[in-house]
């Protein structure tokens, strides 16, 4: 993906800056910011959402979205297979049910639950939902808005593992987006820090948690829940 | 200030509280730690009347020389809001979009008696960092963080003694967060109240209590100093999950049993790592930890 002098504005209220960003295939990205940095407004102008003033987004291939709550993302009425196969509408039916098994057990999911609804899943089952649906039409990116925000942490932990796995497996570009520096140590190789709509820092992510340039990003990871060290057992 | 004995709190059939003891001594801050559905809103509700009809407790929950649990309305009417405040998760929905927000931070005040409500909602505004709202602005012009600040502005305009903080930052930025959990244990020190802070993360907590207490399937594991160093394998592997350091966070194995599938002993042993047949009888709390065998 190549992003260039990216401009979207709102009334005369610019929300984004002309951002440039550049992510090889495959690689990931992280893009961290408060509310009101512009970074889901970043996320919706790649994905096509939102058409910017100026500035040109080139992806090599399809994209698609993991949102943070995939209570609200998924539809109430529809069934974990009919969400995950809307994505592959085009393809036959018996293509379609062997995509989805494929997609489901893609995030670990057993089969039978492609005939559950929304609600009889749980948060976490939910998420991977979600993230089956935007895999199974083989993207070539996905964009995932704090797709960990509204997990317990336990849960969190197992998406977090299975987001690692998913990367490794596919040779999908991924982009997430976070208020939270800490969370996308273990997502993203690397981060650009936004703020009033300009990038301020970027960088490999541990570099950014361990030794932060920008006093912006100093104060991002001062107030990242981090552990006081050295309390294992 | 605030002893809670052998709490039971059940709907139906439903086990939801088993047998929980907390204390808060005046001015002690507090975390309470636990996943979703281990029952640690339930608590606070319990300790503030506000238990759902269907719901049936025994139990002592004593604050301030009262018994609270099945008190009378009026007596409970006296203590919320004035004695023991809270503050949920989510201001946007606990405000009430069509008052302006200093009417809303006065209103306990006014319930309440308290002389000069307005002055008190326009000095507590400024205190918790809203000096540049307009008492007359409505709650769909501020941020959530705002929002949450005035919340917190309103528990405090009677100076209760003891406040409960149900989940207060989880719809918050991190920075926004920090910045709400840093007001809230200055608010506690510069007042002596004491403050129960419930959220499921324990880095939450970490950040503005003196002493956690980790909650599992409707009871109290373990309760020791902040930050705490775990005994008890269930807050070791919360904190091992929760992990936002260099180590890659561990998922806890299995789930928390709900109120249906309580196994006999110890309710966490079908997830340790450390159970074996000890773990049959259920265990208690003892020098802040229930586990037969603890880390330390």
């Amino acid at each position: 993906m190549r992003v260039r002098g990216l401009v979207r504005a709102y009334r005369g209220k610019t929300v984004l800056h002309g951002i440039d960003l550049d992510l090889a295939s495959g690689a990931t990205l992280g893009i961290v910011g408060e509310s009101g940095s512009g970074k889901s407004t970043l996320a919706r102008t790649v994905l096509g959402l939102e058409r910017p003033q100026a500035g040109t987004v080139q992806v090599a291939g399809t994209m698609q979205a993991v949102f943070q709550d995939p209570g609200g993302s998924l539809d109430p009425r529809m069934t974990v297979a009919a969400s995950v196969g809307e994505a592959i509408f085009r393809l036959t039916r018996a293509e379609r049910h062997a995509a989805v098994r494929a997609a489901l057990a893609d995030v670990g999911l057993p089969p039978a639950l492609a005939a559950a609804l929304p609600h009889q899943l749980s948060g976490g089952q939910r998420q991977r939902v979600a993230i089956a649906r935007a895999l199974v039409a083989r993207p070539a990116l996905v964009v995932a808005d704090e797709p960990l925000s509204a997990l317990d942490v336990s849960v969190r932990a197992q998406i977090v593992l299975l987001l690692r796995e998913l990367r490794a497996r596919h040779g999908i570009g991924w982009i997430f987006i976070s208020h939270d520096l800490a969370a996308l140590r273990h997502l993203a190789d690397e981060t650009v820090v936004l703020r009033a709509g300009r990038i301020v820092e970027r960088g490999p992510t541990a570099c950014l948690l361990d030794a932060p340039q920008h006093p912006y990003t100093r104060e991002l990871v001062a107030a990242s829940l981090l552990y006081p060290p050295a309390l294992s057992p | 200030m605030l002893r809670v004995r052998d709490l039971r709190v059940g709907i139906g059939a439903l086990k939801i509280l088993r047998g929980v003891d907390l204390d808060i001594a005046r001015g002690e801050t507090v975390g309470l730690v636990g996943e979703g559905g281990s029952g640690k809103s339930m608590l606070a509700l319990a300790i503030m009347g506000l238990l759902p009809d269907a719901a049936h407790a025994e139990g002592s929950v004593r604050f301030e020389d009262a018994e609270l649990l099945h008190a009378d309305e009026p007596t409970l009417c006296r203590v919320r809001g004035a004695r023991i405040a809270m503050v949920f998760q989510e201001p946007a929905t606990a405000l009430d979009p069509r008052v302006p927000i200093g009417r809303q931070v006065a209103e306990a005040a006014r319930a309440h008696g308290v002389a000069a409500p307005a002055a008190r909602a326009r000095a507590l505004l400024a205190r918790v960092g809203l000096a540049g709202v307009s008492p007359g602005a409505y709650p769909h012009q501020m941020s959530g963080g705002q929002r949450q600040r005035a919340m917190i502005a309103g528990a405090l305009v009677c100076e209760p003694p003891l406040l409960l903080a149900d989940e207060p930052t989880t719809a918050l930025d991190t920075i926004t967060q920090a910045g709400v959990l840093e007001l809230l244990a200055e608010l506690a020190a510069e007042r002596q109240m004491a403050m129960l802070l419930i959220s499921h993360d324990l880095n939450v907590v970490a950040r503005a209590t003196a002493r956690t207490a980790v909650m599992y399937a409707g009871r109290i594991v373990e309760t020791a100093r902040t930050p705490v160093r775990p005994r008890h394998p269930y807050t070791a592997a919360l904190l091992a999950a929760s992990s936002v350091a260099a180590a890659l966070p561990k998922p806890i194995p299995g789930a928390m049993p709900g109120p249906r599938d309580l196994p006999p002993g110890c309710a966490y042993a079908p997830r340790c790592p450390r159970a074996d047949a000890a773990c049959a009888v259920d265990p208690t709390l003892v020098d802040g930890v229930a586990c037969h065998h603890p880390f330390w």
